[in-house]
């Protein structure tokens, strides 16, 4: 099937997954997702149709909340479809934005607009009549949801850096070529959404391959010295390297990833590795052949371990290397030199070199709704209409209002304080904290990510304040599940759910994001990992070298040990 | 003439044989008399010593008396049934029937007709003598001379054709000819006192007639009259049925609130077969009582007389009076017993009171017009509560001793103040899991599976119009029929209002149900109904009436029963290839051939 000679002893022996026969019957991801549109009598897709879908960018969920009720009722459950967008780099016009408000109003269950890890937005609870106007509706203002999800090459992030605005430029202009050269090539979605023709000619996929990728695959293009887009929990990272403010090549990192399995130790998270610098002519190639030796080699037998991650790890680094260069026709270049010095985003306004100014908006848990006494959703709409540059969704959840004129920062300013988007009080904990979406939407979610994590944080702020530490913050995050949305395991605190109100804790990440933390306490509930953090807050308060952060710290006095290589140290 | 004045030269008789049977008819009773007669005529036949019709003193047809109904909710069933009872210890032979069931050439024989009928809707007959009253009312109709009969009217007067079919029979069998045996009675709701006396006086009309026509004749010893289901629990003697659940089918959102209810018919011996309805009496609500009572300045514990018993007017307000569905005649009595003229005046006007009624129980009117009475005066004015039926959701054959009910709550504001449905809101919010209600089975042979398990069936059932669906659907699970069954349903919402949507996937997956359309009006911007779906489906319907398919509709009578009639009737146009006229006579023959049933309400 592969263009390019197989390495036997690189591939994974067995039984192929399930997934890969869905995939390979699936006539390029079509299946029978026009047959189950028409279905009157189902809100659901029907059976490989049902992760079909993800492939065009839409998961079924339910309202779990209503579930059990819902079968009393004799009901089934609240099918509805989730939406990711595919926003490279996250930038959307005001235009855009105006439409996709008034969708989240009128066409979905929950009226919001979330903002993602995935530095995109999602729509939650999209009902099936709506599904298919929803995707010509977006593709009527030049947005589509191609590969958003799925074993293919998702969303590509990258920095969200308006200041240095042409070296962003540039970064950006890549992270979107990135996407569009990673796109499956089959016509599927043109067809079954936008009810373009069917086209008589053979479709091939010759990146992604006929059968797509074993697993999920992620990219990020990163700008030092910003991690904002949190490089190791993905697949393949292109970090920019400038001279002079000009973009010049990318040190290209490979095999991180944050998904794990409860109780399968062959699985675990693990840091990027780097595979050496390119020029920026190999870019595209680079990318396309490390999409097809993970493509090759990843493991179609069991999707447990089917990441990039552990592909590098059975095959090894050089080898995984030199397959690369033996495809692209090129040799990496010693890695130039680089440095992250911060993860989170600067918010408030900050001037561009270029003379723009750009607010950064704290978004608590991305969640764009009008709640009680702070309607976010109405005040970014009116932003939106007399906003003349873009907005600039960040890969931590929050938006930038990027390109405003100095005479027009005082309006935008008042708007976002009038309607709640700026608050002062928040303080620097809450900022450096985030959580999945979770319950009610999400399907895999264990316990409670979203809705737990404003008080949480509340919490956590008693405690600071408790030991003097109130101006300072622990990246704190909260996930549903082990499948890594949130980013728990890059965090200094990471609370991973294991059941309703039951957490697995981990410790030991640091504040930009280069390392993997280590678990502490298993499955326990927030009395003991309040009670357990009161104790480490404590310590660190008193015990704490200058400027060292927590995860540091909890490390060099021993209460958690150090994650080196997570294949051996993490389960240790 | 008489037996007993019978001489020896009127008879084939000698003096002393005579003699011997005056003797024994002297110890015989009426009933012991006929039987005699009748013995003797057979075995006179069977010995073959009287060559058939020799002699019509013997052998002419006995004198008989008909009873026919027209029933929609049984009530003019279980009428005609009491009267034939009644009747049969009179007279000679009594035969009870459906008007479906009734062949109408046979009219022209008849001697004495009994006609017990309910009107429907809009002044139109029940759905089982539409066929009847057709005859009657076409050139086919033969002069009744001959025809002695009597018309029972069961009705409601908050409608504004109250007893209209009675009434159409009773004037079209007099244009025809025929002798009224006594005048017309047009019943209320409560009309169980009134129907008595009603049976009572035509028995006393009709026996003497039954002794001159039968004086010599012969008649069958045993009347024809079988018992509706040979079961001791019945409407007068209900079973306490235990409530086993109450679940809201409907989702959060909806703006219905339909219950699927469970109850234990555990010990009654009562049995049911798939379309046929309960009755249930309920408690009315506490508080309503309560306002009643001090919205007429009564207490509470004040004896009245009910039924010749005595009991407090909170009691029989609670489980016996009708509360809920509000009738002009409360309205006449109880303005002229609180003496308030404007009332009265609304009482005479029946336009503006049926207007006024609409939407209106009993407490409603005393709000808008308060007044003192006495208990006993507000007991005399309210009538009884009577039963309601709700088309059984389930087979035996499934569920055993269990029966389901599928209940639309009702519940809605009105002049002001929440409203509750009098049944609904007991069965709903009343009623703990595991208190009892009274019930009993209402037959419905006008609402039958086919007897033939491979003919397919095709099901309209929106609403709560889906129950007997779903006990067909049980039913023809559990005999594993092989018939085809194609179910549309409606409702307004896919996400709320979708009543048994699992268990109707699951019926698709299994093949049980071959398909399955459904129409939700609110989920689109025109909107959808069931006759839609059947009209977007005419080709594979048409196909399925060719193939044998039977019809049945169930649900809302007003509206929706029509809209789907006259979407069959373009179907059948359009794809039967047949004008009006034919299209119509198409679905008359299916509705003869019982493959077009309905089960309105």
């Amino acid at each position: 099937m592969s263009q390019y000679p197989i390495k036997p002893e690189f591939v994974a022996e067995g039984k192929l997954s399930d997934n890969e026969r869905l995939k390979a019957e699936s006539d390029h991801l079509r299946g029978t997702i026009t047959a189950d549109l028409q279905n009157e009598i189902t809100g659901g897709f029907t059976g490989d149709n049902f992760m079909l879908i993800r492939f065009h960018g839409m998961y079924q969920q339910d309202d779990r909340d209503i579930r059990a009720e819902r079968a009393a009722q004799k009901l089934e459950p609240l099918h509805n479809v989730m939406l990711r967008a595919r926003m490279p780099g996250g930038i959307i016009t005001p235009t855009q934005w105006l439409a996709i408000d008034k969708f989240a109003t009128d066409k979905t269950l929950y009226g919001s607009i979330r903002l993602t890890t995935r530095q995109t937005f999602q729509f939650h609870g999209v009902l099936k009549p709506h599904v298919k106007p929803m995707h010509q509706f977006l593709s009527s203002i030049g947005i589509d949801s191609i590969a958003t999800a799925g074993d293919v090459n998702r969303n590509v992030l990258c920095t969200s850096n308006p200041v240095e605005s042409e070296l962003h430029q540039q970064a950006y202009q890549w992270a979107v070529q990135i996407s569009e050269h990673l796109l499956p090539k089959t016509r599927a979605y043109a067809e079954i959404w936008l009810d373009e023709e069917k086209v008589e000619t053979t479709e091939t996929e010759p990146v992604l391959g006929e059968h797509y990728l074993p697993r999920k695959f992620k990219t990020t293009v990163v700008i030092p010295p910003h991690n904002d887009v949190d490089l190791h929990a993905n697949d393949l990272n292109f970090v920019a390297i400038a001279e002079q403010g000009k973009l010049i090549g990318f040190n290209v990192l490979v095999g991180g990833g944050l998904a794990m399995t409860f109780g399968d130790t062959a699985t675990y998270p693990r840091q990027a590795e780097e595979l050496g610098f390119i020029g920026l002519e190999h870019v595209l190639k680079v990318a396309e052949h490390v999409v097809t030796v993970q493509r090759d080699y990843g493991d179609r037998v069991n999707r447990k371990t089917a990441k990039t991650k552990y592909t590098i790890d059975r095959i090894g680094l050089d080898n995984f290397r030199a397959e690369v260069e033996q495809r692209v026709g090129v040799s990496f270049a010693p890695v130039k030199p680089y440095q992250f010095t911060t993860r989170g985003d600067r918010f408030g306004w900050v001037e561009g070199i270029d003379g723009q100014h750009h607010l950064t908006l704290f978004i608590e848990n991305g969640r764009i709704l009008d709640f009680p006494n702070k309607p976010l959703k109405t005040g970014l709409a009116k932003i939106a209409q007399i906003h003349q540059g873009d907005f600039r969704m960040t890969a931590n959840q929050n938006l930038i209002v990027a390109g405003v004129p100095a005479s027009q920062k005082a309006q935008i300013e008042q708007l976002a304080r009038d309607h709640g988007l700026i608050d002062d009080n928040h303080s620097e904990q809450r900022k450096n904290s985030m959580a999945c979406v979770s319950f009610p939407t999400c399907p895999l979610a264990m316990a409670e990510a979203e809705r737990y994590l404003p008080e949480l944080v509340t919490k956590v702020e008693g405690l600071l304040t408790k030991h003097q530490l109130s101006d300072d913050h622990i990246v704190l995050r909260v996930t549903g599940c082990p499948n890594g949305c949130g980013r728990a395991m890059l965090a200094e605190v990471g609370l991973v759910g294991r059941a309703p109100g039951k957490y697995n804790l981990y410790l030991g990440g640091n504040r930009i994001g280069t390392r993997i933390p280590k678990l502490l306490l298993d499955n326990v509930a927030e009395a003991e990992i309040l009670d357990t953090l009161d104790q480490l807050i404590g310590r660190w308060s008193q015990e704490r070298q200058s400027g060292e952060c927590f995860g540091d710290f909890v490390i060099r006095v021993g209460v958690v040990a150090e994650v080196k290589v997570s294949k051996t140290d993490f389960h240790a | 003439m008489l037996l007993s004045s019978l001489v020896a030269q009127a008879s084939p008789l000698s003096e002393s044989q005579l003699t011997q049977l005056q003797g024994l008819l002297s110890q015989l009773n009426p009933i012991q008399q006929a039987w005699v007669s009748g013995y003797l005529a057979a075995n006179a036949q069977l010995a073959g010593q009287l060559p058939a019709g020799s002699s019509a003193a013997v052998v002419a047809p006995a004198a008989s008396l008909t009873i026919l109904y027209g029933s929609q909710t049984g009530n003019a069933r279980h009428v005609a049934a009491d009267i034939g009872n009644a009747a049969s210890a009179q007279v000679y032979q009594v035969k009870v029937q459906d008007l479906a069931e009734y062949k109408n050439a046979h009219l022209k024989n008849e001697r004495f007709l009994v006609i017990v009928t309910s009107t429907y809707g809009e002044g139109e007959p029940p759905e089982n003598a539409i066929s009847f009253y057709n005859f009657l009312f076409s050139k086919k109709a033969p002069q009744l001379a001959e025809l002695h009969y009597a018309v029972l009217g069961l009705g409601d007067t908050s409608y504004e054709f109250f007893c209209k079919t009675a009434q159409d029979f009773d004037e079209r069998l007099a244009a025809l000819g025929a002798k009224a045996l006594l005048s017309r009675a047009d019943l209320d709701v409560d009309y169980a006192a009134d129907a008595k006396k009603w049976q009572e006086a035509l028995l006393k009309t009709l026996v003497p007639h039954f002794q001159q026509a039968n004086t010599s004749s012969a008649a069958a010893p045993a009347p024809s009259v079988s018992s509706a289901a040979g079961q001791s629990y019945s409407k007068q003697q209900p079973f306490a049925a235990e409530l086993y659940t109450n679940q809201k089918i409907t989702g959060r959102d909806s703006t219905k609130d339909v219950r699927h209810i469970e109850l234990s018919l555990a010990g009654s011996g009562l049995t049911y077969l798939p379309g046929d309805a309960l009755g249930v009496y309920f408690n009315n609500d506490p508080a309503l009582v309560r306002e009643l009572l001090l919205l007429t300045g009564i207490a509470s514990d004040t004896p009245v007389t009910l039924d010749e018993q005595q009991l407090s007017i909170s009691q029989a307000l609670t489980e016996h009076l009708e509360l809920t569905q509000s009738y002009p005649a409360f309205v006449s009595r109880y303005a002229t017993a609180i003496g308030h003229a404007e009332l009265q005046t609304l009482a005479a006007d029946k336009v503006a009171l049926r207007q006024y009624l609409a939407e209106r129980q009993i407490i409603d009117i005393v709000r808008d017009y308060p007044g003192t009475l006495s208990a006993q005066q507000l007991t005399d004015a309210l009538r009884k509560q009577q039963p309601r039926l709700y088309s059984i959701a389930s087979s035996q054959a499934e569920v055993e001793d269990e029966v389901h009910l599928t209940v639309g709550v009702v519940r809605y504001d009105a002049h002001g103040f929440p409203h509750l449905g009098g049944a609904s809101g007991f069965l709903a919010e009343r009623l703990a899991e595991g208190e009892s209600i009274k019930v009993f089975v209402e037959q419905n042979n006008n609402f039958r599976l086919p007897e033939n398990d491979d003919t397919p069936i095709i099901m309209i059932g929106p609403g709560t119009g889906i129950a007997p669906f779903r006990a067909f659907l049980q039913e023809r699970d559990a005999r594993g029929a092989s018939g085809k069954n194609w179910l549309f349903f409606g409702n307004p919402h896919f996400t709320q209002d979708f009543l048994y949507q699992v268990e109707l996937q699951n019926y698709l997956k299994q093949g049980v149900l071959t398909q399955l359309d459904v129409a939700f009006s609110r989920d689109t911007a025109e909107k959808v109904y069931v006759q839609h779906k059947l009209l977007q489906h005419g080709a594979a319907v048409w196909q399925w009436l060719e193939q044998g398919a039977h019809l049945y509709i169930c649900g809302d009578g007003a509206r929706m029963a029509k809209d789907v009639h006259h979407a069959l009737l373009t179907i059948i146009q359009q794809h039967g290839s047949k004008d009006e006229k034919a299209a119509q006579q198409y679905l008359d023959q299916l509705r003869i051939a019982k493959r077009y049933q309905k089960d309105v309400y």
